[in-house]
Formats: structure tokens, sequence, C-alpha cells
């Protein structure tokens, strides 16, 4: 029941003054069967009763800060330093909107112009937008700025089948009402192996829009150039979706040639959690900006001579174009935004790199420990990658994460659903937080869980 | 705010200047006054296209509002006033000279009957 501060007294003379009886007199209109049911919940507690017993509840739950973590898959367990929650919480930030009275609120302002300019310093673009909910929805926006910016003529969308299937249901619920809109190249038949060249001979005249992963799902580091290129060359747009943390170490995928870079924002000092809030990474070439949604904060100085920031651009949106938007995007992940910000800041560019290359490191230990493990191999072994790996297992996933559970471990990600023809394989992300005794105790325990 | 007389008016502020089957579109003095300082036009035609009355010619942004403009006649595509995409602000000093957008060959000479005179733009606009 909803809070309702009235006293019983209140609520008599209410009824009395307009005269009914009881308060479901007042619903007799409405069918019995649609009123609100009687619920089976238990009797009512107090607030200390009800606390504790949340508590035991929540004390039933393990978190990555009991037990390390080799599940990624698009989400990843970083340290976030204790500083961007600190600073993320004062009341003057601590809203999750875009201020509809932007210029008031010069902070905000400075903190989305810091954001996007650190964004395109990552990717190598020219412009970011202030976010959008996910790096789901960020790829399914780009879908959307190629299909408009090529007015609607060319009807294809090649995904890589190597794109995080979240991704792609994502991009094709978001474009169901775009009815003669292909979306492709991503098939079962598709093997992982000769996945780019099948999207290469794919793409064609009628191609709006080619969308690359990089790492790919798998962790592996391709090099798209000539992809790109050949996208390029049928007239098409390329679509990148990164994982931030890699571009420490990475070409940025702005010089490599790529219009559109999106992204999951979450490893940026983002909490892990189921449904989020998330934050998705957008950026572009110049060329593009007046089909980005959202909004672009610029810096300016006043009548005084004092910096200021301002609403530059804010070219698609429901408030601007009405029924004419493309885009049904106004608002962004903006205290998300901030606290990416405040974690890259944190970590400046020396550290940002470090970090990357921490994370390089130690996944690479762990691939070659596992790799000579009985009955384990790491697949793509031939194929730099990042800090992800995919491992055939010789059991199924989920019997071995069941059993690494009393190890306390969590173990990585079971492809076999998204991917058939990946049976008994495991994704395994390893960051920074990972240490060499815990890749060591994993592998240890990989081990007996897999041998009777 | 000028009504010159060769030209023919549709309802949404587009003019036509005609020359044989050859039409010359572009927005009217009064809409750029509406809108103020134009800061962006986008196009959205491209040479060759055969485009239907009523189809959307493009997109005018001025520091006050966004605003649609569409074909007033069917036709071919045959030039497009590429300038306008650098500078915009033609459209506010000389709508009906160097602020041309685009150029269409004419499919179906019957439908300029539907457009108004200057005179009756001009009536038009002074109702409004």
């Amino acid at each position: 029941m909803t809070f309702t501060p009235h006293t019983e007294s209140e609520v008599e003379a209410m009824l009395k003054a307009i005269d009914v009886e009881r308060i479901d007199d007042l619903f007799q209109e409405i069918p019995e069967n649609f009123r609100f049911p009687d619920l089976d919940i238990p009797s009512k507690l107090t607030e200390i009763e009800i606390l504790s017993e949340l508590q035991e509840i929540a004390s039933a739950n393990a978190t990555t800060n009991d037990m390390p973590c080799f599940l990624g898959a698009g989400a990843y367990d970083h340290y976030i330093p204790a500083a961007v929650d600190m600073l993320l919480r004062r009341g003057e930030f601590y809203t999750a909107y875009t201020p509809y009275q932007p210029e008031i609120s010069q902070g905000t302002l400075q903190a989305t112009f810091e954001y996007q300019s650190l964004i395109c310093a990552l990717t190598g673009m020219d412009v970011s937008n202030a976010s959008h909910y996910d790096g789901a929805t960020a790829a399914a926006e780009a879908v959307i700025l190629a299909y408009h910016f090529l007015r609607g003529k060319r009807k294809k969308v090649l995904l890589s089948r190597a794109v995080n299937p979240q991704y792609r249901q994502v991009i094709r619920t978001y474009m169901h009402g775009y009815e003669d809109l292909q979306i492709t190249g991503d098939d079962q038949a598709t093997s992982l192996e000769s996945d780019l060249e099948s999207i290469k001979s794919q793409i064609d005249t009628d191609t709006a829009l080619v969308l690359l992963q990089y790492p790919d799902f798998f962790g592996r580091i391709i090099d798209y150039a000539s992809l790109i290129d050949a996208a390029h060359e049928a007239g098409a747009l390329v679509a990148v979706a990164i994982n931030p943390t890699a571009l420490g170490m990475l070409t940025p995928p702005g010089e490599l040639g790529a219009d559109i870079v999106v992204g999951e924002g979450q490893p940026l000092g983002l909490p892990l959690s189921y449904g989020g809030p998330y934050l998705g990474l957008f950026a572009t070439k110049l060329k593009y900006v007046r089909k980005i949604a959202g909004r672009l904060v610029g810096k300016t100085h006043d009548i005084d001579e004092q910096p200021a920031y301002v609403l530059t651009l804010t070219a698609r949106e429901q408030h601007i174009r009405r029924d004419k938007s493309t885009s049904n995007i106004c608002t962004n992940q903006g205290l998300m935004a901030l606290a990416s910000t405040i974690y890259m800041s944190l970590l400046g560019k020396q550290g940002f790199k470090q970090l990357a290359n921490l994370c390089y490191q130690k996944a690479h230990y762990a691939a070659q420990q596992i790799d000579k493990l009985d009955g384990f191999e790491v697949v793509f072994i031939d194929t730099p990658f990042f800090h992800e790996f995919l491992v055939r297992c010789p059991k199924s996933v989920s019997m071995i994460n069941l059993a690494l559970q009393d190890y306390m471990i969590l173990g990585g990600f079971d492809v076999s659903e998204d991917y058939p023809e990946l049976e008994k394989h495991m994704l395994i992300a390893v960051t920074e937080k990972i240490t060499k005794d815990e890749i060591d105790a994993f592998c240890e325990a990989l081990e007996e869980v897999t041998h009777d | 705010m000028q009504f010159p007389k060769e030209l023919k008016f549709e309802k949404s502020d587009e003019w036509v200047k005609l020359d044989g089957e050859l039409a010359t579109l572009g927005i009217s003095d009064f809409a750029q006054n509406q809108l103020s300082d134009v800061v962006y036009f986008e196009i959205a035609a491209e040479l060759s296209d055969t485009v239907s009355k009523g189809d959307a010619l493009g997109t005018v942004e001025s520091v006050k509002a966004a605003a649609e403009v569409v074909f007033p006649l069917s036709g071919e595509v045959v030039e497009v006033n590429e300038t306008l995409a650098d500078q915009p602000e033609i459209l506010n000093s000389n709508p009906y000279g160097e602020g041309w957008m685009i150029k269409i060959k004419l499919s179906d000479p019957s439908e300029l009957e539907a457009l108004m005179d200057a005179n009756a733009y001009e009536k038009y606009c002074q109702e409004r």
C-alpha cells in the first residue's frame, strides 16, 4: 500500500462530506475482477524488523568484493577510486538529467564539456554527445544516425557476429519500426574465423552502416582498416563499438577511419549492476554533428571575458524538431557521465595507460596458465587480445561455474546460448583487480572441478 | 518585405521561379523574416532525384526554430545550391537571389495552377 498520510478520522470526515459510507463504495463502477486484488504477503513489520530481514536476505549474496570476478562480456569489475563516489554524491551534481535551463548550471555544463573532451581524446573522434543509456542503446543510435544521414535510401545494416549479442538484440528492438531496413550479417552460419570476409562480401551500395566491435566480443584485437576502407568505398558508414579501457593501449578507432564510435562506459568508474545505470558512449566525426542525438556543450566567454559554458548544439531532439526529430533521446546519463569524467581525470593519461597495460598483462598470464590445463584450450590463441579470451572447457560452463562457487570464484561467461556452436566455451575477463594468486587459484579450481 | 511579381508561392512559404519547364525554388522573404537568423540549411534531395509535390526539400534551422521546406511542385532535381551548406545566412540576406535552394525540371506543369501569385501571397501573409 502506498503511504497515505490520512488519519482514520480524516477519511471519515471526507466520506461524510461526500455522503459515502465506505471507500469501497467509490469503486463500485469498476467490475470486481478489475479491482486491486488481495495480496498474499506477510503481515506488517516495524522498520527495525524489516531492515534486519532485508539485510539477512542481502547477506546471502556475494559481491565482487567477496570473490574474484572473471566475468565480463561487456561489463567489467574494475577498481573505482573512493573519490569518484564522494564527488558524485555532492548535492550540486546529484541529478540524472541534463538541466532543461542549462546555462544556469555552469558546473554541470563544465562537467559535460570535460566528459565530451575526454571521450573525443580517447576515441580519436571530433565530437561526442553527453551520453546514452548504455553501450547497446548507443549502438542502436548509430544505426539510426547512419540511416538518416543517408536519407533512408540505403536499407541494409551489417552487424559483425563478433559484436556483443545483446547489442545486436537491442538494435533489432530499436529498429523494429523501420520496416524496410534489413539488419543482417550476423547469421548463425557465419564462422567466427571468417566473420570479417563474410561482412566484406556483403557490403554493397545499399549498405548504410557496418558495425564492428573493438576489441570484439571475444576480446580479439582485429585490424579493421581494410574493412573500413571497403565500406567507405561503397559509401557506407562504419561504427565501432569499443571498450574504453582497451583504448588506453590501442589505436583509437578515429585513426582507423571509423565514422561513429559507440561503447559501454561502465568500465570508466561505474559499479557492476544488473540493468544499470550504465553509460552509453557516442562520438562521431564532425561531418555527422548535425545528426547526433542529445546535446553538445561548448566553451566560450561571457561579456566580462570570463569562461562560460553553453549548449552549443541540440540538433535532433523532439523539443527542437518536434515530429521531425530522428531520435527520442532528449536526456542522457548525466550522473554516470560525471562519474566517468571524475574517474578518467583521476587516472590521468598515464594512469589510464597503466590500467590498460595491467589488464592486458594479467589477462595474458591467465590465458597462458589456463591453456596449460588438461582439457582446457584458449581458442583464438594466435590472435592478439586485450583482457578477455575464449576458452574451450572439458565440461559445460554452467556446471563449472556452479562448482566454482564453492571456491568463492565467479567464473567466466557461458557463450553457448548466444553461439550454439561454442558449447562448453567460457569467455574469461581479467581486470587489474585480479591478483596473480587469484589467477593461480582459479586455475587450480578449474582443474579440480573438471577432473573427477 | 518583398513579394516579387514574377514569382509564384506555396502556402508553406516556398517560392517558384519559372523558366520554361525549369523551376527554381527557395523560401520567401516572409519565411526568412519569421525564422530570424538562419544557422543551418540541410538539403534532403540529391541531383537527379525524382520528387513529388509535398516531398521534403530540406530543413532550415534558425536560432529560433527548425522549419521543414517542401517541394511545391513535382519533377526531377537538376541543380542544387551547394553554397547554402557553408553560408546559410544568404537565406536571410538574399532569399530570392543567391538564396535559391534547388532547381527542378517539372514533370506536371498543371500543378502550377494551385500556387499563389505575388499579390495573393502578400495578402495571405498579412492575414497570418
